[in-house]
């Protein structure tokens, strides 16, 4: 993961949310540690699309934690979520 | 618009699939019990209820764009900007674009115009989940029939 990655995702977490920077670590997760709902995590997406010039596959994530075949870790821990991201913006430029 | 069954658009005008646009129109009524408070001897259309008159025009075209398989409920309202007073009498022209759909959310951007006048704009997002029963979905299509809704350009979209 590209440490300016978890930067700008944090930047955008901690506006977003009005969650205290400090407080947002690497291994934070989203949901369970941080208590970003889903509606805010929307906004947050939204950001992170604009920011990264990517276009985050939400409703593929969210199938698949809903189908079990992936566990909330892999997309909602921020430095898995930001390896997602650092793979998005490296597939658009390949 | 009837406003004592918070029916707050009478026809849905155009629904375009393809463009995921929809345009609906609405008569504010010359007289109802909200402009006896809305205000005394002042009566305007309050600001809430454009609101949901807007919520309700971009929710038929989130009906439209997933072809009656979800309900849309509105789960936030976005730089809502109420621009002009609307009062009893007015016809209403309201319009809504959609700006995403997926992971259970819709967001759409709409607007109400007076004749050439725009009296408010918002971004609205809203919650998306299978119809709670039978009788709910059944009751919408209704609700469709009455505005009408065309069901017809559902199997073309």
């Amino acid at each position: 993961m590209m440490s300016s990655t978890f930067e700008t995702v944090a930047g955008i977490i901690a506006e977003t949310c009005d969650i205290p920077r400090e407080t947002i670590k690497p291994e934070s997760h989203a949901i369970n540690d941080l208590g970003i709902d889903s509606l805010d995590f929307l906004d947050i997406a939204f950001a992170i699309d604009k920011a990264f010039g990517i276009k985050m596959p939400l409703e593929q994530w969210t199938q698949e934690v809903n189908d079990g075949k992936a566990t909330t870790d892999q997309y909602f821990q921020l430095n898995n979520l930001c390896t997602r991201i650092d793979e998005l913006v490296a597939a658009k430029s390949a | 618009m009837r406003l004592e069954y918070f029916q707050l658009i009478d026809r849905i005008v155009e629904l375009d699939l393809r463009d995921q646009t929809i345009r609906t129109e609405a008569r504010v009524p010359n007289e109802s019990t909200i402009f006896e408070g809305h205000f005394p001897g002042y009566p305007l259309m309050p600001g809430v209820l454009l609101i949901e008159a807007m919520a309700q025009t971009a929710g038929w075209l989130v009906i439209g764009v997933t072809k009656f398989t979800r309900m849309p409920f509105f789960a936030a309202l976005k730089e809502a900007k109420l621009r002009s007073f609307v009062s009893p009498g007015e016809t209403l022209l309201l319009s809504a674009k959609l700006l995403h759909q997926g992971s259970g959310f819709a967001v759409a951007k709409a607007e109400i115009r007076c004749g050439d006048k725009l009296a408010c704009n918002a971004e609205i997002t809203f919650r998306l989940v299978e119809f709670p029963s039978p009788d709910f979905r059944a009751n919408m299509e209704k609700m469709a029939a009455i505005l009408e809704f065309p069901m017809g350009a559902l199997a073309h979209g």
